[in-house]
């Protein structure tokens, strides 16, 4: 077999469902108060700080790192759980969410230690955001393509150019971003990208933010003039950021936010239908629910292989490319079923209001963090097709 | 499947590679392969796995057996296998031990009730049971007013309207029309016709994933050596991402199956978790059956349409597949009656406690 696929069948372990029932009492209580609304996964969250504070008290932030820098040596089956709790509760996780779940681990792996002292344990109490300097004007997907130059000064670099579509970078307290070095060699186009610390509070840096058809503020463009970078913050190989950037997508892109972005509009639907659903709603239920447990189960899986010290690429991208899509095309399938919703059904307005929100949203799912033509074009590569 | 040093898959593995090459059996029109490739099954034990050793069976582990039934799908089997394991199981859950010889199953559809009356008789008709004509025994499923009953019957005695399935398989009416059968037993509390159906389910998904396995195989295969256009197409991004999305389609189908089968290999009863686990795996299989089996032909061109090309060993079988032991419309209302039932705050509950 040309790439044999695996997706053991995981269960998770009994610590992991004690765990899901701390979170699911802590969420309880923050709804409870008043912290964020369940059924308004569109609010935007003024309590977040604070929120973000409270999760990295309970020591769910920075779970599976080193303990030396705040981390609580967790595994990442535990931190899986935390992560699905939060988001079908529509908890505001935007704040430590980047941070906790690629930035941190970035910084762990190619940080000078002071700079990891410093920082990883301000990340596990929830005191920082960070932002993700990936995509620039014109290169999107393209990285290669990326011109934002990081220039040697006296004692660092001077960083010129911009950087879009850049999620929290309005308040974001570090971005963790890639720059041109060099110029790309004719051999080796992933040539002349390196990866830098930014300290969003430097001069010569301002945040533009950029509108969302959902009516939300997530994307920025973010203008670098001059902006200084201490040689300290430079991450990992000059010239070498791509494979440090691909090296971590496994972990970026097989976890629950990848199928559950727009999950609460089945809830909704379930609710609305009510518990003696005609066939045709009975049938709509049945069918989204099987796709999102498979989905669930490979999820999962991925989890758990990523544990076990592998390195499930293709794995990791099928899950992405799936699970987005499901998650694009939940909001329309359950458009379609709500014709067979009573009219007097209850929460007939939240309905309508969450699909109409999640069918907005949905455009960007298979955009974000590698889009679905990027992501079939690795998969096609692990199947050893180029 | 998961990894596996397992001794039984590895025997079932290798009769597979020796007596059921596709290729073989493809060119074969006399169906000379049948005989031997079932006496090497059959002397192997593989048919009776499931049937615990004081019942006369090989007594191997559920999950061994769900193993085995997954190589066969990679291997397009054509012989009664999975329909021999499911009858001398279900046999087994009343304690009647099973014959020699190739069984099968009934009913097999959702809608098929057969009943044993106060006579000892059975009566009824199923449709779509497989492998029927060439099976010596059938295990029967009926309902006695409220009791379920177990029964082993001879073939010979029930009234056998030949059919073919999708896949070029047997796919025949077995009418009972007041049939004796050898033995009947009470079913264990709790076991019904849905738990059978739901093992049924289990059992095809785990076939058609398999299917899906070689699906891939052959088509990436096939992209990597056939030029037009003056390269190979497994150089145009088109075909890529359509290989891509049936790599995407055969594992939602690998995880969806592996993970029902290790459920019902762990599960002491037919409860909500079993019927979520069966069902989505069936529907979702089906699903990816429909959907692979497209891209498959799509990526082989003229070629895969044809009777001497081995695609459609695999592709017709895995959509046919999707019709035995209730399909994935069948179970996407029973699963969706189910969530329905429990009430929308227990849905997350209920995925996230597997």
């Amino acid at each position: 077999m040309t790439a044999a696929l695996r997706f053991d069948p995981i269960r998770l372990p009994p610590v992991c469902e004690e765990l899901r029932k701390e979170v699911r009492a802590f969420l309880a209580e923050e709804i409870a108060v008043g912290t964020f609304d369940p059924h308004k996964p569109q609010r935007e969250d003024s309590d977040a700080p604070e929120f973000s504070r409270r999760v990295g008290a309970r020591g769910w932030l920075g779970m599976t790192w080193p303990k030396q820098y705040g981390g609580h040596e967790r595994t990442f089956l535990e931190r899986y759980v935390v992560t699905e709790e939060m988001r079908v509760a529509n908890a505001p996780t935007r704040r430590f969410f980047v941070a906790d779940r690629q930035s941190g681990p970035v910084l762990l792996k190619y940080a000078p230690e002071h700079i990891k002292m410093d920082i990883l344990p301000r990340i596990c109490r929830g005191e920082l955001c960070f932002a993700i300097g990936m995509s620039e004007p014109n290169s999107g997907s393209d990285l290669f393509a990326a011109k934002t130059k990081a220039t040697k000064t006296d004692g660092g670099y001077l960083i010129n150019g911009a950087k879009i579509w850049t999620t929290s970078a309005h308040m974001a307290d570090y971005m963790i971003a890639i720059f041109r070095t060099s110029p790309p060699t004719k051999e080796n186009r992933r040539h002349g990208l390196t990866q830098f610390l930014v300290d969003m509070k430097s001069p010569g840096i301002k945040v533009n933010p950029i509108g969302q058809i959902t009516g939300q503020h997530e994307f920025n463009e973010v203008v670098f003039t001059d902006a200084f970078v201490p040689d300290d913050h430079l991450l990992g190989e000059i010239d070498g950021a791509w494979k440090q950037a691909t090296s971590e997508l496994a972990y970026e892109r097989s976890g629950p936010e990848r199928f559950l972005e727009t999950y609460y509009v089945l809830t909704e639907l379930v609710r609305a239908l009510g518990p003696e659903p005609d066939t045709r709603g009975a049938e709509g239920i049945g069918r989204l629910v099987a796709q999102l447990h498979t989905m669930r189960r490979m999820s999962v899986s991925v989890a758990g292989m990523l544990q076990a010290g592998k390195e499930p690429v293709v794995e990791a991208s099928i899950v992405k490319d799936i699970g987005t899509i499901w998650e694009q095309q939940l909001p329309h399938r359950v458009r379609e079923l709500s014709a067979f919703v009573d009219g007097e059904a209850s929460n007939h307005a939240t309905l309508d209001e969450l699909t109409a929100f999640a069918t907005k949203l949905a455009p960007k799912l298979t955009i974000q963090g590698g889009t679905t033509e990027v992501l079939r074009g690795i998969i096609a590569r692990g199947l050893g097709l180029r | 499947m998961t990894e596996t040093d397992n001794i039984v898959v590895e025997t079932a593995e290798k009769i597979f590679a020796d007596l059921a090459d596709a290729q073989s059996i493809n060119s074969d029109k006399q169906g000379s392969w049948k005989a031997p490739l079932w006496q090497a099954l059959s002397e192997s034990g593989l048919p009776l796995s499931w049937v615990p050793e004081d019942c006369d069976g090989s007594g191997a582990s559920l999950a061994e057996g769900f193993a085995v039934l997954n190589a066969a799908g990679r291997a397009g089997l054509a012989a009664p296998l999975a329909e021999t394991m499911l009858a001398g199981w279900l046999l087994a859950q009343a304690k009647i031990a099973s014959p020699e010889g190739a069984m099968t199953i009934a009913p097999v559809h959702p809608k098929d009730r057969i009943t044993l009356g106060v006579d000892g008789t059975l009566t009824g008709r199923a449709r779509g049971v497989p492998f029927a004509q060439d099976a010596q025994f059938i295990a029967v499923l009926a309902h006695s007013k409220e009791i379920v009953v177990v029964a082993l019957v001879e073939a010979a005695a029930c009234r056998i309207e030949h059919g073919i399935g999708l896949g070029g398989d047997p796919s025949d009416t077995v009418t009972f029309d007041g049939v004796t059968p050898l033995t009947f037993a009470v079913a264990p509390q709790g076991f019904d016709q849905t738990a059978l159906l739901l093992m049924g389910a289990v059992a095809r998904s785990l076939q058609i994933a398999g299917a899906l396995e070689t699906l891939l195989e052959i088509s990436v295969g096939y992209a990597n050596e056939r030029v037009a256009f003056e390269k190979k197409i497994a150089k145009f991004q088109a075909v890529q991402h359509n290989l891509a999305k049936l790599a995407g389609e055969t594992s939602a189908a690998l995880a969806a199956a592996t993970s029902a089968a290790d459920t019902l290999a762990n599960a002491t009863s037919f409860d909500d978790a079993v019927m979520l686990e069966a069902a989505a795996a069936k529907i979702r299989c089906a699903e990816a059956a429909e959907r692979g089996a497209a891209i498959a032909h799509q990526v082989h061109g003229a070629i895969g349409f044809t009777a001497e090309h081995i695609l459609h060993r695999y592709s017709l079988r895995a959509l046919g597949w999707r019709d035995d032991f209730g399909n994935e419309s069948h179970w996407a209302v029973a699963l969706g009656r189910m969530v329905a039932a429990r009430g929308a705050d227990d849905l997350w509950p209920l995925v996230a406690s597997r």
